[in-house]
């Protein structure tokens, strides 16, 4: 689990974050606190899609669900499980 | 009881004096925005009244009376001042929904300069295209996004000084970056430039189907429809807590989001935070907004949160809801009365308006669906595509024309008169939009009569991304047209065929929208890549988007005599 924050945590600050941005933990507000927005939603979505090749449905893929580095990882757990 | 009373009683008696009237206004005196959206309300009494609520997602709360907004805005004008910057100069400003973009709005209009606002989530390109066309003199920005500017800063020779308003010391400035704090100083005395009707106020940028993004040249005289519209479409009172939720890098976001509200004197309250149902419900019940103007996107984004999470709040204090950006569907309209008890009224205009032309007006019913009838002293028409002339019977489906000559109506395309001569015909403002009028003069959207790209209200040009597609170095050739969602109305998606060497693959697809949001924004990202071995082109070469876009859409591909392979 901790492997799958860090990887999601990675990924949100190679992509999405300028050099000079204050830096993240497994609870910053990553959608509320307009780190992604709903159009980059979209490539996160896709980068956790095919990195743990798995299918997260659009009704489950919400801004609250894609919050923080924690809450993806929890969603992202449940499918790799399933 | 609404400010606007009855339609036809309204069309009837209007003139725009009405609105320089109540600005005490007369022709040929100074007309400052910066002047009218801040001193001339301290003069009425309401220094103290409070202007701007303001809250970051981290909780972060600031409060701004008339008289702060007054201060600070001179502060703003004043720095600019000292840093030479000139009447007319363009002055960039590059943040999030923090107070200075709001306030420093307001500075940069009393130092007689020309504000360019820009969308924070640019990326380096391009924020390059848009400082480069206009010749920007200065930016504001944060240290999170002054990255981009220094990229691209070694491009951009008229570019001076690069202001970080929120510079902490951490780190040396570099080349041409200097610190500024707004709230250090308060200025009390400021002589505000004494801009007229016709002086340039700001440049906001709009794609368009071909060619690059263009500057679209406001004036100070816009201030007379932005006020009018603000009060009789979106009803704000004296006793309004208003919350327009779009952002001030797009022209709704200033029109109604900075010059509506503060020439009335209104409090308004800015959330900086990305979208969640609940921040937002939070943020409605704490601040017991009254006037809420937002998007058809979040509307549909807020009713696939669900009815349930509704009831967790008090949101009794909302009175009016608008909606702008794109059309909103008779589905979104019905669910808020439902749940709020109240419709959302759609209203319509574009960058190149400066203020709504088309609306729901309060009082009036809604036609769910319909984007309402055209604001009094607006002639809109649905005219015939093929000679540009209105037709006279209502029902049939055309292009909305729009008579010119209101005060908010663009005067030029920057730099680019040509393009600007494109938008008319036949005496017409062309929008660009097909509708048809029902008979008692609502009229409702058909879709948009060129290749631009609606996504969550905001334009994006497929020239635009398709160009920075070729950058990419598996890129062979592209195609970008719109597929329809049903959140966002449309998004992006790009064919691709692909260089020799590579090959197509899911991680490919997400490098290459990776590449586009961070080179352009995310608006522009395609949210699908289809890679394909060819694209539908003419026997002269040009790519067909049509055909891709009749497909996407299931509608009939049409004539395809033309068609290289056929």
């Amino acid at each position: 689990m901790e492997d799958l924050k860090e990887i999601i945590k990675n990924y949100v600050i190679n992509e999405y974050l300028e050099p000079d941005s204050d830096p993240i933990d497994y609870d910053t507000p990553l959608i509320s606190g307009g780190i992604v927005d709903s159009f980059s939603m979209v490539s996160l979505k896709r980068f956790l899609e095919n990195k743990y090749n798995i299918q997260i449905p659009d009704d489950q893929a919400t801004p609250e669900a894609f919050d923080s580095v924690n809450k993806i990882a929890e969603l992202v757990k449940r499918f790799v499980k399933a | 009881m609404t400010h606007f009373g009855n339609y036809e009683d309204r069309v009837k008696n209007f003139s725009w004096s009405i609105s320089e009237e109540e600005l005490g206004y007369k022709p040929g005196q100074v007309i400052n925005i910066g002047w009218y959206c801040s001193d001339r309300i301290c003069q009425q009494g309401k220094a103290d009244k409070v202007a701007l609520i303001w809250e970051g997602f981290t909780g972060e709360k600031k409060v701004f009376t008339y008289n702060d907004i007054r201060l600070y805005s001179n502060t703003f004008a004043k720095f600019l001042t000292d840093l030479g910057i000139k009447a007319g100069e363009r002055i960039c400003l590059f943040m999030d929904r923090v107070p200075e973009l709001y306030i420093g709005f307001l500075g940069i209009l009393k130092a007689g300069a020309i504000v360019q606002p820009l969308f924070s989530a640019f990326g380096e390109e391009s924020l390059f295209v848009r400082l480069e066309n206009a010749e920007t003199s200065a930016i504001f920005t944060q240290r999170k996004h002054v990255s981009k500017v220094r990229k691209i800063r070694d491009k951009l020779p008229h570019l001076k000084h690069i202001i970080i308003v929120d510079y902490d010391g951490r780190a040396p400035l570099q080349e041409r970056e200097v610190a500024f704090s707004m709230e250090k100083e308060r200025v009390e005395h400021y002589e505000i430039y004494p801009t007229q009707a016709e002086t340039p106020s700001v440049l906001h940028y709009t794609s368009g189907t071909t060619g690059m993004p263009k500057g679209v040249k406001h004036v100070h005289y816009s201030l007379i429809s932005q006020y009018l519209t603000a009060k009789w479409v979106l009803d704000l009172h004296d006793d309004d807590i208003y919350w327009c939720t779009a952002d001030p890098g797009w022209v709704t976001g200033t029109s109604y989001g900075i010059i509506g509200p503060f020439s009335l004197g209104v409090t308004q309250c800015v959330l900086d935070s990305g979208f969640s149902a609940e921040a937002w419900y939070r943020f409605i019940e704490k601040n017991r907004v009254t006037v809420w103007y937002s998007a058809p996107t979040a509307i549909r984004s807020l009713m696939k949160a669900g009815d349930e999470i509704i009831k967790k709040f008090d949101l009794s204090s909302l009175r009016y809801l608008a909606s702008v950006g794109e059309p909103l569907n008779p589905e979104a309209v019905n669910w808020s009365i439902r749940v709020f008890g109240k419709p959302f009224h759609d209203t319509y205009w574009q960058t190149e308006t400066g203020c709504i032309v088309i609306t729901n007006f309060p009082g009036m019913p809604v036609k769910p669906g319909s984007m309402g009838r055209p604001f009094p002293g607006i002639t809109a028409v649905i005219l015939n595509p093929n000679n540009h002339e209105p037709y006279p019977e209502p029902g049939r489906i055309g292009l909305i024309g729009l008579k010119p000559g209101w005060p908010s109506m663009m005067r030029t395309y920057w730099n680019n008169e040509e393009a600007y001569k494109n938008k008319f015909r036949n005496g017409w403002y062309l929008t660009g939009d097909r509708a048809r009028m029902d008979r008692d003069g609502y009229i409702w959207f058909v879709g948009r009569d060129d290749d631009v790209i609606n996504t969550g209200g905001h334009l994006v040009s497929p020239f635009e991304v398709e160009s920075a597609l070729l950058e990419h170095p598996a890129v062979a050739e592209s195609a970008v047209v719109s597929k329809p969602d049903p959140i966002n109305m449309e998004v992006v998606k790009a064919f691709v065929t692909v260089k020799p060497g590579f090959t197509a693959s899911k991680d490919l697809e997400l490098d290459i929208m990776n590449f586009i949001r961070k080179k352009l924004s995310p608006l522009a990202m395609p949210q699908e890549i289809e890679f394909v071995d060819s694209l539908p082109k003419t026997r002269s070469g040009k790519i067909m988007r049509r055909i891709l876009h009749a497909r996407e859409w299931g509608e009939e591909i049409g004539d395809t005599s033309t068609l290289e392979n056929e």
